[in-house]
């Protein structure tokens, strides 16, 4: 005990250092993607033989692609697609995990132990097999990656929204209002829900980096948004042939998503750590 | 205090009520032990009286407050609301009947609504009015605890210990209940604050008309406000008398002890040794007979083997004890 050095709340820099790091990131690479048509110099789909394989200069300022089309611009253009399908896929993962988890850790008994047995089972598969079996058998395109994610990637948010139920419902403020004449869904959605959603809000921003990863990697396998479309995952996978002679086709989609990936992970880390009441001064 | 039984109406009655919670031990939980938390009580309270309840931790005070305001079902016996029987009941209706103040009032309030909506939500629900109607009821209750109306839209970190009692009270009396269950209102609060809540509890009943059962381990915060009082044990009730009489003349060995065990304010008194020795047993397996037995002084073979039955041993003064 007398050698160790007290315990020091965390400094400002500490605390709020990643968070303006991970929103800058988050910030920088949404609005570009938001705003693509306006800041994109040329059409992302517009071919041009005259100018193929160009290396990164002023005119191009990623360079062009083997069809001739500007990196830069469909850099822009997939990161809308590759923001899409993590937004879309967490709203499903969360949305299925709310529920199961409310249902299952209000309700108990029965109920939780089908709700968690069915988490366990899902746990049990390898996701990111699970997810190509599924989209070999549905065909790929957006609509199914988001789906596919979004319903294989809730276990988390079910299991984390059942712990903090089970210890809220519990509390006198949920009898008070079984006493004043509330309905289960009246309680869980204005006295559970308010005081778990912390955490949720947490796990869905990991979410979204990890949701880009995994729609990045199955794009990159040809198992996701189909060509012409581009996403960061099909601008890596259009690069790798020509990796040797034009590395800047794979080298600025990659860093597109370390970038937004780490933005969101910093990002949720630091959310945590400012939420998270016991770390409070 | 009383002459008439025939007078006397009640407005809660409860018959051989009893709860006990299901204990798993072991690896296979085979074992089929239960923890006894009431068993087999009887009483009543009267309309606009206070019943105090005391009894050390763990006896099944807070157990029976649940029973009461049927946040939990009984395991065997019945309760009687006016006279009707409390079965099956559509539990959004018994609010509007009884109504509860709990312990602690740091988690009977919802950290994310604001006080507005906590007090109202009971009047909300069972449409007591129009949303103006409902908001300018809220900050009359918010006056009538000795808030300010514009408490109305403030969160509770913002308020007190004491204050958030007071939120917790005009949230119960919102309802416009005959009943309100006190469980140990003003044990996690200042002794300053302590009386300034009984107080309120005291106007409040005067202007609602309301009857209390008002839960304690602090004997003088009861004698304060019952009329009437009961003493638990492990349980099972051990007497119950009118304040006064029960203070100046107890008659079960246990309400003796817990008696002699308040401590007075005063130096120059020496207390006397406490003639009670020993823990409170688990209530998993309670004693046979009479569950106060093994601490008892003046235990009897009888005792160990038969539980005693309620004896008037003078007008409105009932003891469980074979000594009478």
């Amino acid at each position: 005990m007398r050698n160790k050095k007290p315990l020091t709340p965390p400094t400002r820099f500490q605390r709020y250092g990643l968070l303006i790091l991970g929103l800058t990131l988050v910030g920088t690479i949404s609005i570009a993607a938001i705003f693509a048509p306006l800041l994109t110099p040329y059409d992302p789909f517009a071919l041009n033989v005259d100018n193929l394989l160009q290396a990164p200069s002023s005119t191009h300022l990623f360079g062009t692609d083997a069809l001739g089309r500007d990196v830069f611009s469909r850099i822009l253009y997939g990161g809308r697609v590759s923001l899409w399908v993590g937004f879309v896929a967490v709203g499903i993962s969360t949305a299925i995990g709310l529920v199961l988890g409310l249902t299952a850790g209000y309700f108990g008994g029965l109920v939780d132990e089908i709700i968690m047995r069915g988490v366990d089972v899902m746990l049990c598969f390898p996701s990111f097999f699970l997810i190509l079996a599924v989209i070999a058998f549905l065909e790929p395109g957006l609509m199914n990656i988001m789906i596919v994610i979004g319903f294989t990637s809730w276990m988390g948010v079910a299991r984390l929204v059942r712990a903090e139920t089970l210890s809220l419902r519990k509390r006198d403020f949920v009898q008070a209002s079984k006493l004043a004449g509330a309905g289960p869904i009246r309680i869980m959605a204005t006295h559970i829900l308010p005081n778990a959603i912390t955490p949720v809000l947490v796990s869905a921003t990991l979410g979204v980096a990890g949701a880009i990863l995994v729609e990045s990697s199955l794009s990159f396998l040809g198992l996701g948004v189909q060509p012409p479309d581009p996403s960061w995952g099909n601008l890596l996978m259009d690069g790798k042939e020509v990796l040797e002679i034009a590395p800047w086709l794979s080298v600025f989609p990659g860093m597109a998503i370390l970038l937004t990936v780490l933005g969101y992970n910093l990002l949720g880390e630091a959310l945590r750590d400012i939420l998270d009441p016991r770390l409070k001064q | 205090m009383t002459k008439n039984a025939l007078e006397i109406t009640n407005i809660l009655e409860i018959k051989n009520i009893k709860r006990h919670y299901p204990v798993s031990s072991g690896i296979l939980s085979l074992s089929k032990a239960t923890v006894k938390a009431v068993n087999d009580i009887s009483l009543e309270v009267r309309n606009g009286e206070t019943l105090g309840l005391v009894g050390e931790s763990g006896c099944g005070k807070s157990t029976l407050a649940r029973l009461l305001t049927g946040l939990e079902s009984p395991d065997a016996g019945s309760i009687f609301f006016k006279d009707k029987e409390f079965k099956n009941w559509d539990s959004a209706k018994i609010g509007t009947m009884m109504q509860m103040v709990f312990q602690d009032p740091y988690s009977s309030l919802n950290p994310r609504q604001k006080v507005g909506n906590i007090i109202s939500e009971g009047m909300r629900i069972h449409k007591f009015g129009s949303r103006k109607e409902i908001s300018a009821r809220v900050e009359e209750l918010l006056v009538q605890v000795g808030l300010r109306p514009e408490h109305a839209k403030r969160y509770p970190h913002e308020f007190s210990g004491g204050q958030r009692q007071r939120i917790a009270i005009a949230r119960a009396i919102a309802m416009n209940p005959d009943l309100i269950v006190c469980d140990e209102p003003v044990s996690a609060l200042d002794v300053s604050v302590q009386a300034q809540v009984l107080n309120l509890l005291k106007k409040i009943q005067k202007e609602f008309k309301l009857s209390y059962v008002f839960i304690s381990h602090d004997l003088s915060v009861v004698s304060h406000i019952s009329d009437r009082v009961a003493v638990m044990y492990l349980g099972k009730l051990m007497e119950i008398a009118p304040t006064e009489t029960l203070y100046h003349n107890p008659l079960h060995p246990y309400t003796q002890v817990l008696l002699e065990a308040v401590p007075i304010a005063d130096p120059t008194i020496k207390t006397v040794e406490a003639s009670i020795s020993g823990d409170m047993p688990s209530p998993i397996s309670p004693p046979s007979g009479c569950p106060f037995h093994p601490r008892c002084l003046k235990a009897m073979d009888i005792c160990k083997e038969t539980p005693p039955v309620r004896k008037e041993v003078e007008p409105d003064h009932y003891v469980f004890c074979h000594l009478y």
